[in-house]
């Protein structure tokens, strides 16, 4: 059965050619500057992502996942989320990191290396990049419990209240852990969306592998409204994200929003999709590209001009060339640090292993002089 | 004979495992059109089929919990885990079901159930992709561990994996997969639970396995030419282990070190300690010693080098044993 998203009663706002369409239940107060600030988001956000592999392929970093062709996805998404609310990504997150102010030097050292887990989630809140698929959905649904004991939700005060947004893709909708967290968030009403990026693929599987019917139909099954987006409309995944994080801060529970979208780059920068999926197909989303459809709208209303996209390419410019720097000036990290990041209260026994590592990086820099 | 890569070896094996059983079958993620991340099942799902090279749903304990149930059906599932940090979300069906089957039915249900995992670092590769996770296994009755080191065991190990009628953990050496070695494709070598001394030497025994086996091999040229004579075994096997080789050796050399990828405490080492000592508490000169990672999560990959076994740490392990 093909999974067409342009049935299934998608949720779209803004066409791939840059028409607005009215919906029923949602719709886009058109602001022109808001408009021109979410394709500022999406253009640095694509920068970020096609640095990242030009990183890779030059040996800066070991490994890139690009988000090319995610960008509304998550720029969207970013613009639903309120200074109290919280985050948790999966490790393709990058525009919506940037969105909500993570610096991209606290992004690559993962991929360079030479850091675990470089931001501060809570300053940023944004959780950690998270490898094992699902695990990190578990974590946004208790965090969201901890912000209903912490009587964070459905206050008459809009600005007290707050909900969390889980990231998830369409592969990682069948392993058990987000299962249960789907269980736990209906059965506690945790105010947390669960935000599935539906990009196709799962590496070569294709999301019929993961799924026999579209993946927010799921959600009634669970016990919470399941929605449908195009995952390439920013102004579409703002409204329904708005709403659905909405409705949790108020105390309404759970919502799941499937934003259908497309990984237009290979798994990561190790991967190659030619030897699972054809051209074509890569072709045909390219005419739903996301930043594009949002440049038809503001040329088509006067609301750019030339003068704006050559400050933006400039902009982009510098951002890239910045990357760069900031990637190429990661520290590089000391062996040593990594025995006091085990527990909070050091034991004596790694303890004697880091005086024992100690001592003998000690050594071997008095016999050669060097080590590395 | 003919030289192959330990990838292309394994390769080869379930090959040649699919074409003499049809109860023989590969799942996991990714292992069909893409030949796995490893392209260790390249071309496999087009010669046998979607049928018995199956791309499964990304969920780890659904892919080993219907393995044992087609097992129970008479089939012989092979599992490929993606990377060594991926087999958790598996392990309780892994270590509560698949281990205990056999022993919850008096004997009636066998479980010839193979978890192929790439394991160990030294790829540069981030979090949770360079684990040596061998320990929980080994600790767990029921299971088989094993793990290989050259393509030559490789090939036939991973065949002898799949004939086994209880459940193996096979250990894939990830770094190693692209080093070449002959492989005699004609005459079985050995048995699947048996140590091999991969280098013969009278003044001290290196205990070893998957990754680390070149590593040591290396030590011991280097200490050759210092006049030390290194004894290098490879333990092939981690559950059960080949005592009758261990013992022979170190009876022999009288000293013994450990070496491997995995953290120190509460692993292979430590039961490698225990049992020589229990054995050769008389006949040893030194205390067994160790070359671990250090007791911490797999760190970033740009100290990798200096937190897993390095021929530098082997060396001055072995001085150590001998000055002792
Ligand atoms: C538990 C676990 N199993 C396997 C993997 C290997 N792996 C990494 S990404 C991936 C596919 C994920 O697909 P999806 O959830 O659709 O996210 P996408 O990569 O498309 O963003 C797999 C199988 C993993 N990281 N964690
Ligand atoms: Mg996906």
């Amino acid at each position: 059965m093909a999974l067409d998203g342009a049935n299934d009663g998608m949720v779209q706002l803004l066409t791939p050619e840059g028409q607005l369409v009215e919906h029923p239940d949602f719709s886009y107060q058109v602001d022109d500057a808001e408009a021109r600030e979410w394709l500022r988001q999406m253009v640095l956000g694509r920068r970020f992502d096609i640095e990242g592999t030009a990183l890779q392929r030059q040996g800066e970093i070991g490994l890139w996942p690009p988000l090319l062709g995610q960008e509304a996805s998550q720029v969207g998404a970013a613009a639903a989320v309120h200074p109290k609310d919280m985050v948790f990504p999966t490790y393709r997150e990058h525009a919506i990191a940037l969105s909500l102010g993570v610096e991209p030097a606290e992004m690559l050292s993962l991929w360079r290396g030479t850091r675990v887990g470089d931001w501060d989630s809570e300053v940023r809140r944004f959780g950690l990049y998270t490898m094992v698929i699902g695990a990190q959905t578990l974590h946004a649904t208790g965090y969201a419990m901890g912000l209903q004991l912490d009587g964070m939700v459905g206050n008459p005060e809009p600005d007290r209240n707050a909900a969390v947004l889980a990231f998830h893709g369409d592969g990682a909708s069948s392993q058990g852990d987000v299962n249960e967290a789907y269980v736990f968030a209906a059965s506690y009403s945790a105010p947390v969306v669960f935000f599935c990026q539906n990009n196709q693929w799962a590496i070569s599987e294709p999301i019929t592998r993961q799924s026999k019917i579209p993946l927010y139909q799921r959600a009634r099954g669970f016990g919470f409204p399941g929605i449908r987006v195009d995952g390439n409309d920013v102004f579409a995944v703002k409204a329904v994200t708005e709403w659905a994080m909405e409705r949790a801060r108020q105390g309404q529970g759970p919502a799941f929003i499937e934003a259908f979208t497309y990984r237009m780059g290979a798994h990561t920068t190790s991967d190659d999709p030619s030897k699972y999926r054809l051209a074509a197909e890569t072709e045909h989303w390219k005419l739903k590209d996301p930043i594009e459809r949002v440049i038809a709208f503001l040329r088509r209303r006067n609301a750019v001009d030339d003068g704006f996209f050559t400050q933006l390419d400039q902009e982009a410019d510098d951002f890239g060339a910045a990357v760069r720097d900031a990637c190429k000036q990661l520290t590089e990290p000391d062996m040593s640090e990594i025995f006091d990041m085990v527990y909070a209260e050091q034991t004596p026994w790694l303890n004697q292993q880091a005086e024992e590592y100690a001592s003998y990086a000690e050594s071997f820099d008095v016999e050669s002089g060097s080590h590395s | 004979m003919t030289t192959m890569t330990l990838g292309k070896a394994l390769n080869s094996g379930l090959r040649r495992a699919l074409d003499a059983d049809p109860k023989v079958l590969l799942c996991g993620e990714d292992i069909g059109k893409l030949g796995g991340v490893f392209r260790i099942t390249e071309g496999l799902q087009k010669d046998f089929g979607e049928h018995r090279v199956i791309d499964s749903p990304l969920a780890e304990s659904g892919i080993i919990g219907t393995s044992i149930g087609m097992a129970l059906r008479g089939y012989r599932p092979v599992i490929e885990i993606q990377f060594d940090g991926f087999v958790f979300p598996g392990f309780d069906q892994i270590v509560t079901q698949l281990a205990k089957f056999h022993f919850r039915s008096h004997g009636r249900s066998r479980m010839p159930v193979v978890i192929r995992i790439p394991f160990g670092g030294g790829i540069g590769a981030i979090e949770h992709h360079s684990e040596s996770p061998e320990a929980y296994f080994s600790h767990t009755p029921g299971l088989k561990v094993v793990a290989c080191s050259t393509a030559q065991d490789a090939y036939w190990m991973i065949q002898q994996a799949i004939a086994s009628d209880d459940p193996v953990i096979f250990l894939e050496p990830k770094r190693r997969y692209h080093e070449k070695s002959e492989v005699d494709t004609e005459r079985v070598p050995m048995a699947l639970h048996q140590a091999a001394v991969r280098r013969h030497g009278s003044d001290i025994t290196l205990l070893t396995y998957g990754p680390m086996v070149k590593t040591c091999l290396e030590a011991a040229t280097i200490a050759a030419e210092e006049g030390t004579s290194i004894e290098v075994v490879d333990l092939r096997t981690l559950s059960p282990m080949d005592m009758v080789t261990i013992f022979e050796s170190v009876r022999r050399t009288k000293r013994a070190v450990v070496v491997h990828e995995a953290q120190r405490s509460f692993a292979v080492g430590a039961e490698l300690s225990a049992r020589l000592t229990e054995e050769l508490f008389y006949v040893m000169e030194s205390p067994v010693l160790r070359v671990t990672a250090y007791d911490t999560p797999y760190p970033m990959s740009r100290v990798e080098s200096e937190y897993l076994p390095s021929v530098d740490r082997i060396l001055g392990t072995v001085d150590d044993s001998l000055a002792y």
